[in-house]
């Protein structure tokens, strides 16, 4: 129950060089689109080949470059789920599932485990139907009961929810939870949604430009992201680059002020703070603001916020409940970025690259 | 009225549709995959035969099988039979004009399935022959049908490079559309018309044929947009 993957690809200017690792967990590969996390996923099915490396799954090994092993798709026995399910169109659910658990040669066994898997997915019903008379639920339902009942190694999830609608989104992330929690074995899933890759995962890796930015649990990831790629990829808006200018401080050149903060800020390039944690009034890293905008969310606003007589500075989002700001209303505000919020983010991969 | 035309065109073009078929759909799916560049250049090569001049295409043909030629030499010596000025010279012509229908249609098909659908099958374990026959075929089924049917029409009217490498001997090579333009010009008009009907009522329904394979092709996919 576990996955090893250290690979090594080149596709033209872009070059992917991933390493991690999971035990029995989900883990999410994080990242912008094209940062070359769906390639890893294909790398690690089979359909992609790495120029080197290796991909170990539950012991078993997929790829080798030192030793020339290379399985095909059909040898690693991984349980892959696309985007649009893949399911084959001409062929009813019945027959879906029944491609899917081909590799069963005992014709009785492979029927037991046909009518098990649909009676608990709840497809019994939608036997005859063809995967266009399905709706979204029911074809994710019919893919993961076709992945299921091949008796997969390990889950690949390639962005499984973004074409959704949010609240039909909600709903089949809850299903799907389920179905990798009674999996029990690893899960890897490919995500650009923080909120999505946040409920489902346990270990986050942020990919950025073909490189893991970071790697870890999930809340060490979102509460200390550490490079600049893992921020803005869990959700922080407001970074800016900084440049040392004594123990324990920074100038934030993009916001045009100093900041106090604690720890050692050798290798900070970048320092980043998250919308709802700035603060109104306070005693350090105060700076008087003109409101430049207010962004009305469904439950919240989003106040832009630009250093008052620094017409140059890049404003900083203040995401705060409609009621507090309601009693505000100013056009200028001492906010305060609290020391214990600052993130001091390295370059990370973006930085090798530019 | 004798019908060996009618019958000599259905056997030429019936035997050259099924060789362009696995031939066309072989080429498709192979160019399909292949590189831009190999993919360019043996586009252009494979489509030729449809933008020249079925003339040209006969001339062509002729200085490789006749039988002074390289390969018509070959047979006449080795094998004792003339490639040319028989009703099965025939099959070589309408092979070579009418492979592009049927290679382009099957590679447009190809072109528009799913790659998704074969990963997908492939992680669950399916052999690489099965997802041929059982999954990328039937999905491209209409459109690789389509394009046999287009094929066998084309190849039914072929009348230039069919007239130079076969000619025309009643009873032995004469094929619909040679029959009608010999008719024609012996002035034996009333003939000439009944063997147009003819002509007219097979193409009526090959397109009929053709537009159906379509719109059931094209029935599906709307009703899966989501």
């Amino acid at each position: 129950m576990s996955v090893f993957v250290d690979i090594k690809k080149k596709l033209g200017a872009f070059s992917l060089d991933i390493r991690f690792e999971a035990g029995g967990e989900t883990l999410a590969l994080l990242g912008a689109s094209g940062c070359g996390k769906s390639m890893t996923l294909k790398c690690v099915a089979g359909i992609e080949t790495p120029d080197s490396g290796r991909i170990v799954v539950d012991g078993v090994t997929l790829f080798d470059s030192e030793r020339g092993v290379n399985l095909s798709p059909q040898e690693r026995r991984v349980g892959l789920l696309f985007q649009n399910y893949a399911l084959f169109p001409n062929m009813t659910v019945l027959q879906n599932i029944r491609a899917g658990a081909k590799r069963e040669k005992d014709r009785a066994k492979r029927e037991r485990a046909v009518r098990q898997v649909m009676d608990s997915f709840g497809l019994s019903e939608l036997s005859g139907r063809y995967p266009r008379q399905l709706s979204g639920g029911q074809q994710q339902r019919t893919a993961l009961a076709r992945i299921l009942v091949s008796a997969p190694r390990i889950l690949l999830l390639d962005e499984p929810f973004s074409a959704l609608d949010s609240h039909l989104r909600f709903r089949l992330e809850q299903e799907v939870r389920g179905v990798i929690r009674s999996f029990g074995k690893t899960a890897l899933l490919v995500s650009h949604d923080r909120d999505e890759v946040y409920r489902m995962a346990d270990a986050i890796a942020v990919i950025s430009h073909g490189r893991v930015d970071v790697c870890g649990g999930r809340d060490a990831v979102f509460s200390a992201p550490r490079t600049r790629a893992g921020a803005a990829l869990t959700g922080c808006k407001n970074i800016s680059a900084v440049r040392r200018v004594g123990e324990n401080r920074v100038y934030a050149s993009e916001w045009e002020m100093a900041l106090s903060v604690t720890g050692p800020a050798e290798n900070a390039r970048y320092v980043g703070i998250r919308m709802h944690d700035v603060r109104v009034g306070g005693t350090e890293n105060v700076i008087r603001c003109r409101v430049t905008e207010v962004i009305e969310n469904p439950f919240s606003v989003t106040v832009m916020l630009r250093p008052a007589d620094r017409e140059r500075a890049v404003p900083i989002g203040w995401e705060t409940e409609k009621r507090i700001w309601n009693q505000l209303r100013a056009d200028e505000l001492d906010i305060c970025l609290p020391v214990e919020s600052l993130l001091l983010l390295e370059g990370g991969a973006d930085a090798e690259s530019s | 009225m004798d019908w060996f035309p009618l019958l000599n065109s259905l056997r030429i073009a019936g035997i050259s549709t099924v060789i362009v078929f696995f031939a066309g759909i072989f080429a498709a799916f192979h160019i399909a995959k292949a590189p831009r560049l190999v993919k360019g250049v043996l586009d252009v090569f494979l489509t030729m035969p449809l933008v020249l001049p079925p003339t040209v295409v006969g001339y062509l043909l002729l200085r490789v099988l006749g039988p002074k030629r390289p390969v018509g030499a070959w047979a006449l010596r080795t094998l004792g039979v003339k490639l040319t000025m028989t009703w099965w010279s025939a099959i070589f012509a309408t092979v070579v004009v009418v492979f592009p229908l049927m290679y382009r249609t099957a590679r447009g098909a190809f072109e528009s399935f799913d790659e998704t659908l074969a990963y997908s099958g492939q992680s669950l374990g399916l052999s690489n022959a099965y997802i041929f026959w059982r999954i990328r075929m039937p999905c491209c089924r209409q459109g690789i049908l389509a394009g046999a049917v287009l094929a066998f029409a084309r190849a039914l009217g072929e009348y230039g490079a069919t007239s130079m490498i076969a000619g025309y001997t009643p009873g032995r090579t004469a094929t619909i559309s040679t029959t009608v333009y010999q008719l024609w010009r012996t002035n034996d008009d009333a003939l000439a018309f009944q063997w147009v009907m003819v002509n007219m009522a097979i193409s009526f329904a090959v397109l009929l044929a053709v537009n159906m394979l379509e719109k059931k092709s094209a029935a599906p996919k709307e009703k899966e947009g989501r």
